[in-house]
């Protein structure tokens, strides 16, 4: 494990409101092809968190290195071009476009060619769109209009697009959130086999704690904007801290009953 | 798919014209055509009494069995208050209805827009109520000739007047525009030349239909001037006399202003009015001359109503039409210039004539001061001033007006 | 010091009537997000009832009963607007709305004149509010006074009924966030009903107001209308203390500009929104704006290019338009060649519009800058034509870029009317510039050379430009550049997640659009031989915003359909009635309660269901057979 290299680095990251602290000196570290997920409960830091690792919002101070290029501060676009794709809580693409349109744009984009006027966009990066899409298991639907997809679909082609940079890093806001049992375990099946084959890291916020204790590598946990936990599933699991925590929500309790259940 | 309703477009667009167009083919032989552009829809208080007044004179043209035997027809056309539009309709005239000559506008800027075109496509224009100096001075041309007092009239005309006051310190209130700058101007230039004694202590520039007449009194008076200049017309004269009444601004002071004798201006004020104004106008009720009472006969039998200034203009612009194209006997533009320079003929005001030099006619006005009479405002003390009297010499014009 | 005094009590009386108005605008927004450009037909329509009723009924209680009553009897008339009208329309996009009220206004105008005749009306002074006090050697008229206080009244209690009424409570609920109305349980179509009904009684009784100050005529709309905008504006949309703030801050700068700048009123008001626009985006009392909603019934159907029957279709509508010259006379031809150049101008803004999301309502100002560009070069550095061709669109292109820039940094209606002030600042410089400009007399003589003079290669040209334009603008749609322009209309967030600098696109089809409006300037300065700042003028904006909306704003080429129809309609009106307002309101309100799609985006709709049907015409049988064999 040592050997692979140190995709994400955050060190003493933090953020505050008003002189309320969201997020208060959080550190990890994340490596290729691991899938990390960042948990807490509600107003725990999470969005803050990630909103600042993608460039949506500027820390107070703290840095972030993606391998070990500095992106603090620096705008979402930016970032992306470093390498980092993402995706958002409510999916976002582009709804009057096709599925195949979706991610050719992005990809025209990663190949530099914004500024062309002339070229004509659906010849450009056809096949390598539809490669793509065939990835995530959207093939079929290349010609269709995005906006006429299910949600769970949308959710899919906004997994093809982050993946157009052919990034490094995935930053993805509770992929899951919004979808039905059985597409959850689906997409998350996906991106973990994605992230191993092309050995992507991710980092994930999820609310699902199956979603969380089944696929993460290790499991970040952000209470009233601190690092209370960090460690392998069975580690967090095992956390009193933790379980102080998630009692009243009863989520992690729930998950390790129906994971007691089945074993 | 775009290609259809491009082409379903331009295909209603090409039936409408055309069937427009092929409508009016018919008796050509027997008609002379004038093409007349107005403002009507963006201003119908004046050129509603303007309309009126050609339609009179059209009326009584024809009675007198028409131009050398044919009859007049007057196609008329709004312009939307829009230059752009009157070039449009100044073309359809011409190009479509092949009127032999262009008559009519009320703004200044039209008014230059149509002699423009008219200069460009040799084309014949008698302008009617445009003010502006430049139409026949500045920015004049062989094909263009106007009918009504100009700008440069008015204001000496009224500086005439206004040279005998005792009044040294002045301020100017006009709108904020061509016609405004230019009256103010021109009135300062002519009065600073008979009167060296005199100061011009404040200028107050509101917007054209906008003024926030409170404020612009209020600092009018704050300057303390003797006098003042009015060049504000309108629903802006209202707003400025009303708030001027009430504020005591013209209280003590002598107020002389452009056009507010004219019933289109006069008349909403009511019993409003101030008194003691020197002004420049049209006093239908006063004017004693046969010419006027048989037009005022005439127009009041016809339309039940009293004449304005407009209906004087419209009524003398297609009589003066008729009168050259009569002299003419032909519709070519070179015969109707040559028949129009230095024509004399008759009109309410008395014998007019179209100066050779710069296409001006001698219309004049009269000036006289406003008061009150039953509850309405009027003009006495009038006097009419003919045109030929207060135009510059024929030395200056040849230096203001470009070479043909 | 006393003279201070009163032009500041001078400047809060203009301001107490500008609030009635502009607060009415703003409660309206707030609430149904509809941006009534008819308040100001309310406004005039509340003078004129006024003035009838004023003069019909004597006395005190005439009078002021009059205004009251005039304000009821409009807003009774609104609320029949509401019903009849505005309720078939509030899930079109909101352009929509402003366009049906803009035709509403339109038909006003001329029913005004219709029932109460073309003469400027002078109402009666308010009893007891005749004469003036004297303060100081100087008077304030007592009327000015009761406007003074009536100001602050009507903020209070307005203030109360939004505070301490259950329909008060609804009403800021709705304007925060109008789902949330709906999940309540509440009504809204009655609550959008009473909401549209207040704002029209404070626009009846402002104008009512004016009876003793003003002429009633049928301009008041007009000159009314923009200046509300602006200070609904100014002071943050929905926000009615920013509309009471805004109001005092326009007109005490504009009491106190004039004492140093007498020429400054016809600026100031869009000066003092720009700035504000650029220093806070949302007004001084607003809130960021949400998300642009997305509208229902917006077409999924992707765009795409023509297919290659289609682009032969095309190519042969343009060789049967190119044939006109050997059918149509002197006078078609110059129709042809206008419409040609709206036919540019229309697909500039359709650009910006459709394909950037950017609805600019001052477009306008880079079609006039373009022919200013043409006649100041031609007249003063006496280029030829071509060269002028070539030159006079930069002119539109450097305003756009530096227009552009501060615009793009706004969305929704705050781009709307930054780019508007911008308009009315270029407008007011062709304006008053008189010496370079010309002023309101415009540049003459800048006719095209021997080459283009005649009316049929003037129409060639034109017609080659406009196709042009047409062609380049649409491969620039389909090109990277286009999606990446249309991507960030979709999705701001997800654009700047793929790495594309939102900003920077939407600058650069700024000033594309800008320069192509540009190019319909310098051709339309030809055309007609002379500029005026007419030409840059609202009326103008507005105009092609109708062009665009009429073709359909969500399709490729409805710029071009609806530029054809709109100027072809307008010039034959123009030409055949004096009514032509009552005419093109009526038909603009009809195609948009009709037809929001636009003509082109309702044919297509049509086509696509008669596809659909034909199609899957079998299917539904056949799904109930294998139902019937399960």
């Amino acid at each position: 494990m040592s050997m692979v290299p140190t995709l994400l680095s955050v060190e003493g990251l933090t953020k505050s409101y008003g002189g309320v602290h969201a997020v208060r000196g959080v550190s990890f570290e994340l490596r290729a092809g691991e899938i990390l997920a960042l948990i807490g409960p509600n107003g725990a830091g999470k969005s803050t968190c990630f909103d600042m690792l993608n460039g949506q919002n500027i820390p107070d101070s703290g840095r972030i290195r993606v391998l070990g290029a500095e992106t603090t501060g620096k705008k979402p676009r930016v970032i992306w071009r470093m390498g980092v794709g993402r995706t958002f809580q409510i999916a976002a693409t582009f709804p009057t476009m096709t599925v195949r349109e979706n991610v050719q744009v992005a990809l025209v984009s990663h190949g530099g060619q914004l500024c062309n006027l002339w070229a004509s966009t659906a010849r450009q990066a056809r096949d390598e769109a539809g490669r793509l899409l065939d990835l995530v298991g959207m093939g079929a639907y290349a010609e269709r209009p995005c906006g006429e997809l299910a949600y769970g679909d949308v959710k899919r082609l906004e997994l093809a697009i982050a993946l157009a940079n052919q990034p490094k890093l995935l930053l993805m806001d509770e992929p899951t959130a919004g979808m039905a049992p059985r597409e959850r375990v689906e997409l998350m099946r996906l991106t973990a086999r994605i992230a191993r084959e092309q050995s992507i890291g991710v980092l994930f916020t999820e609310h699902d704690m199956d979603v969380v204790f089944e696929h993460a590598d290790r499991i970040l946990v952000l209470n009233r904007g601190t690092l209370i936990a960090e460690g392998s599933p069975e580690e967090v699991r095992g956390n009193a801290q933790v379980r102080a925590i998630y009692l009243g929500e009863g989520l992690l309790y729930d998950a390790r009953h129906r994971e007691g259940a089945s074993a | 798919m775009r290609g259809y309703f491009v082409g379903a477009g331009l295909a209603i667009a090409v039936a409408a014209m055309a069937t427009s167009a092929m409508t009016t083919q018919a008796s050509a032989q027997s008609e002379i055509k004038i093409g007349e552009i107005n403002s009507y829809s963006l201003l119908p208080a004046f050129t509603e009494p303007y309309r009126k007044g050609w339609q009179l004179a059209v009326e009584e043209i024809n009675a007198a069995g028409g131009i050398n035997g044919k009859k007049l027809v007057v196609i008329s056309k709004d312009d939307g208050g829009k230059p752009a539009d009157a070039q449009t309709a100044a073309n359809e005239l011409v190009s479509s209805e092949n009127v032999a000559m262009l008559t009519g506008t009320f703004l200044s800027n039209i008014g230059l827009a149509v002699s423009d075109f008219a200069n460009q496509k040799k084309v014949f224009f008698l302008a009617a109520e445009p003010l502006t100096d430049a139409i026949t001075w500045s920015k004049g041309n062989r094909y263009t000739f106007r009918l009504r007092p100009s700008n440069y009239m008015q204001a000496a005309m009224l500086v005439e007047e206004a040279a005998k006051l005792p009044a040294k310190r002045w301020a100017t209130i006009a709108p904020n525009y061509e016609y405004g700058q230019s009256a103010v101007a021109v009135f300062k230039k002519l009065m600073s030349e008979k009167r060296p004694d005199i100061q011009w202590v404040d200028e107050q520039w509101p917007p054209q239909g906008k003024i926030d007449a409170g404020p612009v009194v209020q600092a009018t008076a704050a300057a303390n001037p003797e006098a003042i200049l009015n060049v504000t017309f309108g629903a802006d004269l209202v707003k400025l006399v009303r708030e001027g009444n009430t504020r005591g601004l013209f209280k003590g002071r002598t107020v002389v202003s452009f056009l507010t004798g004219e019933p289109e201006y006069l008349d909403p004020l009511k019993d409003e009015t101030p008194e003691g104004w020197i002004v420049t106008g049209y006093p239908w009720y006063s004017i004693k001359t046969p010419e006027h009472d048989a037009f005022l006969k005439a127009y009041q039998a016809k339309y039940n109503d009293y004449p304005r200034l407009g209906s004087i203009v419209g009524y003398q612009t297609i009589k003066a039409a008729a009168a050259i194209l009569a002299k003419a006997g032909s519709s070519d533009p070179e015969k109707l210039i040559a028949a129009a320079e230095g024509i004399s003929m008759p009109s309410p005001f008395g014998e007019i004539t179209f100066r050779k030099i710069d296409h001006q006619s001698t219309l004049g006005a009269f000036t006289g001061k406003t008061a009150l009479k039953d509850g309405k405002g009027i003009m006495v003390d009038t006097a009419y001033r003919k045109g030929s009297d207060y135009l510059p010499s024929d030395a200056e014009i040849e230096k203001l007006r470009p070479k043909d | 010091m006393a003279f201070y005094v009163v032009q500041f009590l001078t400047g809060l009386a203009s301001a107490a009537s500008l609030f009635l108005v502009a607060s009415g605008l703003s409660i309206i927004f707030g609430v149904t997000r509809i941006v009534n450009f008819a308040h100001g037909a309310f406004y005039m329509l509340g003078a004129y009832v006024a003035f009838t009723l004023t003069e019909r009924f004597s006395g005190a209680f005439g009078f002021w009963g009059g205004i009251v009553v005039a304000a009821l009897v409009v807003a009774a008339i609104g609320v029949l607007v509401e019903m009849v009208l505005l309720r078939r329309i509030y899930h079109s996009p909101e352009l929509f709305q402003l366009l049906a009220t803009f035709g509403l206004t339109l038909m006003v105008e001329d029913l005004v004149v219709l029932i109460w005749g073309p003469d400027d009306l002078v109402g009666r002074r308010a009893p007891g509010f005749k004469g003036a006090i004297d303060f100081f050697g100087q008077n304030i008229p007592s009327y000015d006074l009761f406007l003074i206080v009536l100001g602050p009244v009507v903020l209070g209690v307005l203030w109360l009924l939004f505070q301490r009424t259950r329909w008060g409570v609804l009403v800021r609920a709705a304007t925060q966030d109008r789902d949330m109305v709906a999940a309540l349980g509440v009504n809204q179509k009655w609550l959008f009903t009473s909401v549209f009904a207040l704002g029209v009684f404070l626009a009846a009784l402002g104008g009512a107001l004016q009876i003793p100050r003003d002429a009633v005529n049928h301009a008041m709309d007009l000159r009314v209308i923009v200046e509300v905008f602006v200070v609904v504006v100014i002071g943050g949309l929905g926000s009615i203390i920013g509309a009471f703030v805004a109001a005092v801050l326009v007109s005490e700068l504009n009491a106190f500009g004039i004492l140093i700048f007498p020429k400054i009123s016809i600026i100031l008001v869009f000066l003092v929104m720009a700035v504000v626009l650029i220093v806070r985006p949302w007004g001084l009392f607003g809130k960021p704006e949400a998300p642009a909603r997305r509208t229902p019934g917006l077409t999924v159907n992707p765009w795409r290019p023509l297919t290659t029957n289609e682009r032969l279709a095309a190519i042969a509508v343009l060789v049967v338009a190119a044939a006109l010259p050997f059918v149509g006379g002197n006078y078609l031809l110059t129709v042809g060649s206008e419409i040609a150049i709206f036919v540019i101008f229309a697909v500039s803004l359709h650009f910006l519009m459709s394909v950037g999301g950017l609805a600019s309502f001052g477009h306008a100002a880079y079609f006039g800058l373009g022919a200013y560009g043409v006649a100041l070069l031609a007249k003063m550095a006496g280029l030829p034509m071509i060269a002028c061709l070539l030159l006079g669109p930069l002119l539109g292109l450097l305003g756009a870029a530096v227009f552009g820039f501060f615009a793009v940094q706004l969305s929704g209606v705050y781009f709307a009317m930054l780019t508007l002030a911008f308009a009315q600042i270029v407008w007011s410089i062709a304006f008053q510039w008189v010496s370079v400009t010309g002023g309101d007399n415009g540049i003459l003589g800048v006719w095209p050379e021997k080459w283009a003079a005649s009316p049929s290669h003037f129409y060639w040209l034109s017609l080659g430009v406009a196709a042009l334009a047409v062609v380049i603008l649409r491969i620039i749609v389909f090109s990277p550049f286009g999606f990446a322009l249309r991507a960030t209309r979709d999705s701001p967030l997800r654009s700047e997640a793929v790495g594309i600098n939102g900003k920077r696109i939407q600058w650069t089809a700024f000033v594309i659009a800008g320069t192509v409006a540009g190019l319909a300037g310098a051709l339309f300065a030809y055309l007609k031989g002379s500029v005026f700042p007419d030409n840059m003028g609202i009326s103008l904006s507005v105009d092609a915003l109708v062009m665009v909306l009429l073709g359909g704003v969500e399709t490729v080429s409805g710029a071009v359909v609806g530029a054809i129809v709109y100027k072809a309609l307008n010039i034959w009106l123009v030409s055949q009635t004096d009514l032509s307002k009552l005419v093109l309101g009526g038909f603009v309100v009809l195609i948009v309660v009709a037809f929001p799609k636009g003509i082109v985006g309702t044919l297509e709709a049509f086509m696509h269901r008669r596809r659909k049907s034909s199609s899957s015409a079998s299917s539904p049988l056949l799904t109930s057979r294998i139902e019937s064999a399960e």
